[in-house]
């Protein structure tokens, strides 16, 4: 699937919350879920220290497609994590550099990617840009 | 209400914010420790300034300026008074707090020799230790830190060890932002002053709560914002006695602050305007008067004892919660509640009490150093003002248990 596809995808789902409360336990579920990353990555090296949360995030490239994988210490920050890589991972870094985040304004968590917000998830989003421009650039 | 001290209901139709609703919900404002909110009298006195004499100060001879100079010159006497200085020109305007800081350390760059020892308590805000771990690298002065106990109360015979006759200067909060202690001040400037050290005071967040006397306390240098006390932001003060202001050198150059110019030297203006280089915020300096006027009006120690009642009925409600334990639990505090509960990370339920209509503080509340000596990535902050009620600690308890049950 592309990413606006996958976007597309979960902008659908979100409109089937009735409010905010089932916005984020359905987040929280996410967060709660699965291991998102390594630990051998879980470092100071991968780490993106926000005011509020930390976020630490890892990419490799695999037969030309970005592999993200991606953790937090605050559930709800982790939940948007998910979100995030399940939009942008397993996908061509020229993909990744054309794509937006607008979808997160319709889903309801727009707050979330305040860059006042200091959670690391902005600061995330740039790193992710960071490393398919980085591969983007290992395929030319 | 459960207090005598105040009308509070009468109180809260002083301040338009706190009718408004936050997603959905009327408007619970528990982060007073990071700005005040801010009542009508002080809204009109800056749309009063801009409406009717909105003029440079101190230098016009027409009409308007001369009312704004007159009531600028007015809120700082009103200042002088509040804080009992000798004189008004002891009171310097800054931009807030960590402007005052700034000029201090500054100033202290020329004077500190390589070797002094400078003491900072272990609880300060970022504000009070970055610009003296400025001068320290601007000076080769060393900086030593007064250690706390687990309690959130600082280790005073660890101070009478560190306080020796190299100790230049020692700055402690009055008030720990993180954690609502209130420390020993008197004590700790008269064992500084015994060893010649001087001592800055940051009264940011004990101004709103414990109104400091600077000469009974023998202050040197003592800072605070207006914004914590129900004042606009981007005004505050630093308070210095008059030999040790006029010790200290301009922070900045410019208009204003001078006596004379000429391209071969510059001679600089007397106190307080030495200090106060190009057009200050005059609305802001005369609404932060105003403020004052109208804290003054309710008394701060009436909002003290209003308050403490307070931090006793949220202290006593949030203890009843599972799993939640309290940073910082000395006996003298004001009304700051910090609290983490196991578990759970606070932008979490900070997040999720946000939705409920309940601002409280989420984070290391600039005071990293704090969060490491409690191993912990933050806390939620909960700060109460005169303006709150119980009824309002009642239902940011209840938004907390309803944020766990989603969390845990």
């Amino acid at each position: 699937m592309t990413i606006q596809e996958i976007q597309q995808e979960i902008i659908e789902e979100f409109s089937l919350f009735e409010d905010w409360m089932q916005r984020y336990e359905y987040m929280i579920e996410l967060g709660k879920s699965l291991p998102l990353i390594q630990p051998e990555f879980k470092t100071d090296d991968h780490i993106i220290k926000g005011c509020q949360s930390k976020v630490w995030v890892h990419a490799e490239l695999t037969q030309e497609q970005l592999i993200f994988t991606a953790d937090s210490d605050a559930i709800i920050t982790k939940g948007i994590i998910a979100i995030l890589i399940r939009v942008f991972s397993n996908q061509h870094p020229k993909a990744i550099l054309d794509a937006n985040t607008d979808f997160i304004d319709q889903i309801g968590l727009k707050e979330h990617l305040s860059p006042t917000r200091a959670n690391g998830l902005v600061s995330m989003i740039k790193q992710i840009k960071l490393y398919a421009i980085a591969f983007q650039t290992q395929l030319n | 209400m459960i207090s005598k001290a105040l009308d509070v209901s009468k109180i809260r139709s002083d301040f338009p914010i706190l009718k408004r609703e936050v997603n959905g919900q009327p408007l619970v404002y528990f982060d007073n420790a990071a700005t005040s909110q801010t009542p009508q009298c002080v809204i009109d006195a800056i749309s009063d300034y801009y409406s009717n004499y909105n003029a440079n100060i101190h230098r016009g001879v027409h009409a308007l300026s001369q009312e704004a100079t007159d009531a600028y010159e007015q809120a700082r006497r009103k200042v002088q008074t509040h804080f009992n200085a000798a004189h008004p020109y002891e009171i310097i305007f800054t931009s807030g707090t960590t402007h005052s800081i700034n000029i201090v350390a500054s100033g202290y760059a020329e004077s500190i020799q390589a070797g002094d020892e400078l003491l900072v308590s272990a609880m300060e805000h970022h504000s009070n230790i970055v610009p003296w771990q400025m001068l320290c690298e601007k000076t080769g002065a060393i900086l030593k830190v007064i250690p706390m106990k687990a309690n959130g109360v600082l280790d005073m015979d660890a101070f009478d060890t560190l306080l020796t006759e190299k100790t230049a200067l020692v700055f402690v909060n009055h008030v720990s932002n993180a954690l609502g202690t209130i420390n020993p001040i008197a004590t700790l400037i008269e064992k500084a002053h015994s060893k010649n050290a001087k001592v800055l005071i940051d009264g940011a967040q004990a101004a709103p709560h414990i109104q400091a006397d600077v000469q009974a306390l023998d202050i040197d240098f003592y800072v605070a914002s207006a914004h914590k006390l129900c004042g606009p932001t981007g005004v505050g003060i630093l308070y210095g006695k008059e030999n040790l202001l006029k010790e200290l050198p301009p922070y900045q150059g410019g208009g204003e602050m001078i006596a004379e110019v000429t391209f071969e030297k510059t001679t600089y203006a007397d106190l307080p305007h030495k200090f106060e280089a190009g057009t200050p915020n005059i609305a802001g300096g005369i609404a932060f008067g105003v403020a004052l006027d109208y804290l003054n009006s309710i008394g701060i120690e009436h909002i003290a004892t209003y308050e403490d009642e307070l931090l006793t009925y949220a202290t006593d409600a949030l203890r009843k919660i599972e799993g939640v334990k309290f940073i910082g639990e000395a006996p003298n505090k004001t009304a700051v509640l910090s609290f983490v509960v196991n578990g759970v990370h606070p932008y979490d339920v900070g997040s999720i009490l946000d939705k409920l209509g309940i601002a409280v503080r989420t984070g290391h509340h600039c005071a990293q150093p704090i969060m490491d000596f409690y191993q912990i990535p933050g806390t939620i902050r909960a700060s109460f003002s005169f303006y709150n009620t119980t009824e309002e600690i009642d239902r940011m308890v209840e938004a907390l248990k309803r944020a766990l049950q989603m969390l845990q």
